[in-house]
């Protein structure tokens, strides 16, 4: 038996409330199953579990806060779980958890991995429900969403919000109605302002449909509203005020951390700052050329291009990618791209895209268009919070022409990216005009250099310069 | 498309990208990214939209000609007669 630890979520996470169990005693998990949300100051968050076997006794509760390192559940890895005298080979049937026994040498944890993934291929093909995310599980119940008919694309079939949400949207308004309460009032308002009560969520009690709700649905559709459905409807400010306080505590909570996490950082780190203009007009002109060729779905984004760079420049000057911790560098192997996020009404985020440089441009674009959806929507995962290995801050759209960052404390360096601008140019005894754009590097004395840090962002100029090779 | 709907097709957009934003005192004249917070990505991601919604495919060098709401409903009904 293992015990199974309450994970950093973030740098300076130390604890989080238990939201919700996903697994029982007795359940098998896989590694990246996706077992628990945990509510922490900066973002409520779903957690993985990084073993395969089998749950055992969950020790910490709903509603229990936990420290990062406390005991969350114990867990009976694989390795554990089936042992060579388990493994009789004549008896195909049973291959279930056995008494604990010391770990079994490789060939029968690879025999054990696939007597899991059989187990539950069967189970999944005999018809049991596949896993549902809480917050999936209650979108469908306000929505009177029949989970049976829904097809699950998480993880391993697991159901998740998107899911339901476009479940939710092949039912019409009036089965709908019939199924979640709504007020008189509210349905009147409904036919008046052209509403779809499908479209609205219900913030009474048991998802009960008000006025208000009505109301906030029609202004986020429509700009010209019926003046004597303006009459009949309470004051309109009123209407989200009880939303506010708690999204006011939330966002003040968030700032705290970041506060924390920013003084920590230029408390504890030693920033050198580095500045270079890059030439962006053949990026430019090839992404234009590509982009016009490309349906409105799959076009790329300047920044997704400077990207790419940042990381295919790591393989020149790699120290730029990893942890200081304890007055020792990681470099990592890996590189976990954080982007920083700036998130609705202020607060940011700065999840990482994992695995950056084995993916395509092609793909950093999908992921990064996830991300800002789910950073915007609060649902980022445990290990993308807490497992970036550089930074890239990007504010160009804000329209700066340079930006310095500070560092995501324990990375040891953050790229910063301005606005694209048009300036003269000379070359070569030849002026004229080009776009060009400011690229920064704030990075960590500790580890590295001024000289590093120059050929870091050298090697970022020379890569977009050739934009096809990216 | 008439432009109401193109109107309220595009404030319905809109409203999903800036849920926080008042969108019924919205100047049609002025450049929308002045005035709700809107980025390259979301934008991008309202022509993603107007692309699944009305089947309307903005190519990249007619952007600008949305950047404010009416001359983006002009250009909808245009492209959609």
């Amino acid at each position: 038996m293992s015990d199974f630890l309450m994970p950093s979520l973030g740098a300076d996470m130390e604890e989080g409330t238990i939201i919700k169990w996903l697994v029982k005693p007795g359940d098998i998990v896989h590694r990246g199953d996706i077992v628990l949300e945990v509510e922490t100051e900066k973002a409520d968050m779903e957690v993985e579990i990084f073993e395969d076997g089998v749950v055992g006794e969950l020790v910490a509760s709903e509603g229990e806060v936990i420290p990062v390192g406390g005991v969350l559940a114990r867990i009976q890895a694989v390795e554990s779980v089936l042992s060579p005298s388990a493994l009789p080979s004549d008896d195909a049937g049973r291959r279930e958890e056995e008494a604990p026994s010391e770990a079994a040498p490789g060939e029968i944890q690879v025999q054990a991995l696939e007597q899991l993934a059989v187990e539950r291929e069967a189970r999944l093909a005999a018809g049991e429900r596949p896993r549902i995310t809480p917050t999936a599980r209650n979108l469908a119940k306000q929505a009177s969403v029949d989970l049976a008919s829904v097809e699950g694309t998480g993880l391993d079939g697991a159901i998740t919000r998107a899911d339901v949400e476009r479940a939710s949207k092949y039912e019409t308004s009036a089965p709908h109605a019939a199924r979640t309460p709504v007020t008189p009032l509210a349905r009147r308002l409904a036919v008046e302002l052209g509403v779809d009560l499908g479209d609205v969520d219900g913030s009474g009690p048991n998802g009960e449909v008000t006025a208000d709700d009505v109301c906030r649905t029609s202004r986020s559709h429509e700009a010209t509203v019926p003046s004597r459905a303006a009459d009949a409807a309470r004051p309109l400010p009123a209407a989200p005020q009880a939303d506010e306080s708690t999204t006011k505590d939330r966002s003040a909570a968030r700032q705290r951390v970041i506060a924390a996490l920013m003084e920590r950082s230029k408390r504890e780190v030693p920033h050198y700052y580095l500045s270079t203009t890059i030439d962006l007009t053949r990026t430019l002109a090839w992404l234009q050329e590509r982009n016009a060729r490309r349906p409105v779905a799959q076009r790329l984004l300047p920044s997704v291009i400077m990207l790419r760079a940042v990381v295919k420049a790591l393989d020149a000057v790699p120290e730029m990618n990893g942890t200081y911790e304890g007055g020792v560098f990681k470099q990592s192997e890996m590189v976990n791209l954080g982007v920083a996020i700036s998130l609705r009404e202020g607060g940011l985020a700065a999840p990482a895209i994992q695995d950056a440089a084995n993916k395509s441009i092609n793909d950093l674009m999908g992921d990064l268009r996830e991300l800002v959806q789910r950073s915007r929507a609060g649902k980022l995962r445990a290990a993308e919070m807490s497992n970036a290995t550089i930074t890239v801050t990007n504010l160009g759209d804000q329209g700066v022409e340079s930006v310095f960052g500070v560092i995501y404390v324990p990375q040891v360096a953050i790229v910063g990216l301005g606005k694209v601008v048009e300036r003269p140019w000379a070359e070569r005894g030849m002026v004229g005009t080009r776009q060009i754009v400011t690229a920064t590097l704030a990075a960590d004395h500790r580890v590295s250099n001024g000289h590093r840090g120059a050929l870091y962002l050298a090697a970022i100029d020379r890569l977009l310069q050739e934009p096809e090779q990216l | 498309m008439t432009p109401d709907e193109a109107r309220s097709m595009i404030l319905r957009i809109l409203g999903e990208i800036a849920p926080e934003a008042d969108l019924t005192d919205l100047d049609p004249a002025t450049e929308l990214r002045d005035q709700l917070d809107i980025d390259s990505m979301d934008f991008l991601n309202a022509m993603v939209a107007v692309d699944e919604q009305s089947g309307i495919d903005v190519p990249e060098e007619d952007y600008p000609k949305l950047e404010t709401l009416q001359g983006a409903v002009d250009y909808l009904v245009a492209r959609s007669a």
